[in-house]
């Protein structure tokens, strides 16, 4: 199988005339179809930022790229603006935390979906309606030849965020960007849609990046899940070893810090300290100011990613002693 | 939709109601006497008591005001004591001459101001913005009757490019759509455009930085639609605030600026007011100022009807 989507060393810096933010510093991970990458970290972390990048949504002016996103061979930072409207929606779509605020008040449902059909396939209007009936359908929607023409603000959180994804899936793309499309829906709606993104996943073998800060989520959707601190990878394992065996010290404290049964009575255990302020680019490891594991040769130069198993990488310097552990 | 419509209108009833109250006891509460405004002051007691008689107002006041609204509601707005001339036909000759130079002005400032304005929110340089904030800051601050003066003095005075005052050529009649009558319309209009531009620039340029701040602009470009695809969707979304401060804007201007009127000398309804209050001319006053609440009531309703159509969202009473 070959990769669907390629990215190496990827860096975001933004500039404001004030002051210039590193959100990513040195990104790199392969997708292939059908897979489904997991991106997990808290705000700040740079998740976001690397995922609306592969679809270059951030404003071009304030905005400097580095490093390669490949998708299906084609370079998305070289693209210019035509290439890159029909990269978006048609072979890399997306689906967002609020659905309430990602569709436009004003118009119905039905219209911003069929919208996009007719931008990328040049269907006819009744044609493009027809279309987007049976994707509501799809996502089973009830009686969505009503709900088509009904207005965001008259449907559901759950219900928009079906619709979300029937408009993400209407050109058939091949790769599904989500950016934390459960974090705002009740818990037993969250389920719902997550069961219903992933055997969309299977039926039409997407590749997914699904980004959450919800471990429990990143868990139950991804086959591999990539965990991120100030603005990099710090961790990169299939779903089982993340969960069995994290390496990085941040991995750990984050799986540690999640609440499930049989923790009663139990300590908490957080991470000390907030993350750091992505304004600079520290010297050393990013995450060695919270770390209970700091060595001196953490903040002299920042760790390599390094190989600890199969296909399993963490950037610490400490990764072969974590192991033995 | 419809219905909405019908049932706004119907609102409208103990409003009017409110505001014939209001014009009526307005005019009353000033203070100055409209008999002796027009007989000379050594006019013997029983001429003045007589004209009082003969014009209603020996009467209390409950009982002028029923008669009036009485006779008003037939759409007999009674005679002007200054020029004895019906005054319905007064009015409906300075309303007239007053939406035709409103709508021009009109026209105007709210093509410039979403021009302006869209340009500021989109612009990417802040230049081109700072320059549009100057503009619309200069728009509201500039006293309007003043720049109307320094507008007669270079176009009319200096280059006599065009004519200084009057609503067109000496022996005309009325307002016809010619060379001559539009000429006597540039200067007026361009001084009572200056206020609405500023307002409504400002106005369309926040709300459009508002709107493609929000969320689905983003979701629309990762559908892969283009920027005039995406102005459309913002335009809509700006549409609602826009049209409420354009209502208000417009409803100003039908009222008729007394100064730029007065300084053009034009005969619209800001130049009949100012007349009126001076010749303590009640008839006309009320008249004036009812049908000018008439209207600006009927454009409030307009607008919000517009709103309705275009967001979905608003739906009132």
């Amino acid at each position: 199988m070959s990769d669907l989507l390629q990215v190496r060393d990827l860096h975001v810096t933004f500039k404001t005339p004030d002051r210039t933010v590193h959100a990513v510093n040195g990104v790199s991970f392969d997708l292939k179809r059908g897979e489904t990458l997991g991106i997990l970290g808290e705000s700040g972390s740079g998740k976001s930022v690397t995922l609306r990048s592969i679809l270059r949504l951030h404003p071009e002016h304030r905005t400097r790229w580095s490093g390669s996103i490949r998708m299906e061979g084609d370079e998305v930072l070289d693209m210019g603006s035509r290439a890159l409207g029909d990269l978006r929606g048609r072979r890399v779509a997306m689906i967002f935390q609020e659905p309430a605020t990602a569709f436009d008040p004003v118009f119905t449902v039905g219209h911003q979906i069929a919208e996009t059909i007719r931008r990328h396939t040049g269907k006819s209007e009744s044609d493009a309606w027809k279309r987007a009936k049976e994707l509501l359908e799809l996502v089973r929607i009830p009686s969505p030849a009503q709900r088509l023409k009904a207005y965001p603000f008259e449907m559901s959180g759950g219900m928009r965020q079906r619709a979300m994804i029937a408009l993400a899936l209407s050109c058939n793309p091949s790769l599904l960007l989500a950016d934390e499309p459960t974090t705002a829906l009740d818990a037993t709606v969250q389920i719902q849609v997550l069961l219903l993104i992933r055997e969309l996943q299977r039926e039409f073998d997407l590749g997914v990046i699904f980004v959450t800060h919800d471990i429990g989520v990143a868990v139950e959707v991804s086959d591999r899940i990539g965990v991120m601190y100030a603005g990099k990878i710090v961790e990169l394992a299939p779903v089982e070893k993340m969960v069995d065996a994290p390496q990085h010290p941040y991995s750990r404290g984050l799986l540690a810090s999640t609440v499930h049964d049989g923790m009663r009575g139990q300590r908490l255990e957080a991470i000390p300290g907030a993350p750091p302020d992505l304004a600079e680019v520290p010297t050393g490891c990013s995450f060695a100011p919270r770390c209970k594991f700091v060595r001196p040769d953490c903040t002299t130069a920042p760790p390599n990613l390094r190989a600890t198993g199969d296909s399993h990488l963490v950037r610490c310097v400490l990764a072969e002693t974590a192991v033995a552990a | 939709m419809l219905l909405y419509a019908l049932r706004r209108l119907i609102y409208l009833v103990p409003v009017a109601f409110g505001v014939s109250l209001l014009v009526f006891g307005l005019v009353h509460l000033a203070p100055g006497d409209p008999i002796s405004a027009i007989v000379p002051p050594d006019a013997p007691k029983e001429v003045i008591d007589k004209l009082k008689e003969y014009y209603g107002f020996d009467k209390p006041l409950p009982v002028q005001y029923l008669r009036w609204l009485g006779v008003t509601l037939t759409g007999d707005f009674g005679t002007s004591i200054g020029t004895g001339r019906p005054v319905a036909s007064e009015v409906a000759s300075a309303f007239g001459n007053t939406i035709i130079l409103a709508i021009a002005a009109t026209t105007l400032a709210f093509t410039l101001a979403v021009i302006l304005g869209t340009a500021a929110a989109y612009a990417k340089s802040r230049i081109v913005d700072r320059l549009v904030t100057l503009i619309s800051l200069v728009g509201v601050s500039v006293p309007h009757f003043w720049l109307a003066i320094v507008l007669v003095i270079i176009f009319a005075v200096e280059l006599g490019a065009l004519p200084p005052m009057g609503m067109g050529p000496e022996n005309s009649t009325g307002w016809r759509f010619d060379r001559a009558h539009l000429a006597h319309m540039v200067l007026p209009t361009i001084a009572l455009s200056v206020i609405p531009l500023g307002v409504v620039t400002r106005t369309v340029r926040s709300t459009i930085k508002e709107t493609l701040s929000m969320e689905f602009v983003t979701a629309l470009q990762a559908k892969g639609m283009n920027d005039s695809q995406i102005l459309r969707h913002v335009l809509k979304n700006a549409a609602p605030t826009c049209l409420a401060v354009m209502g208000l804007q417009a409803g100003n201007l039908i009222g008729g600026s007394i100064l730029i009127e007065t300084v053009f000398a034009w005969p619209g309804t800001g130049f009949l007011l100012n007349s009126a209050i001076f010749r303590r001319d009640l008839p006309i006053l009320q008249g004036t100022t009812l049908v000018l609440a008439g209207f600006f009531m009927l454009l409030n309703l307009t607008v919000d009807v517009i709103q309705t159509m275009v967001d979905p969202r608003i739906k009132r009473g």
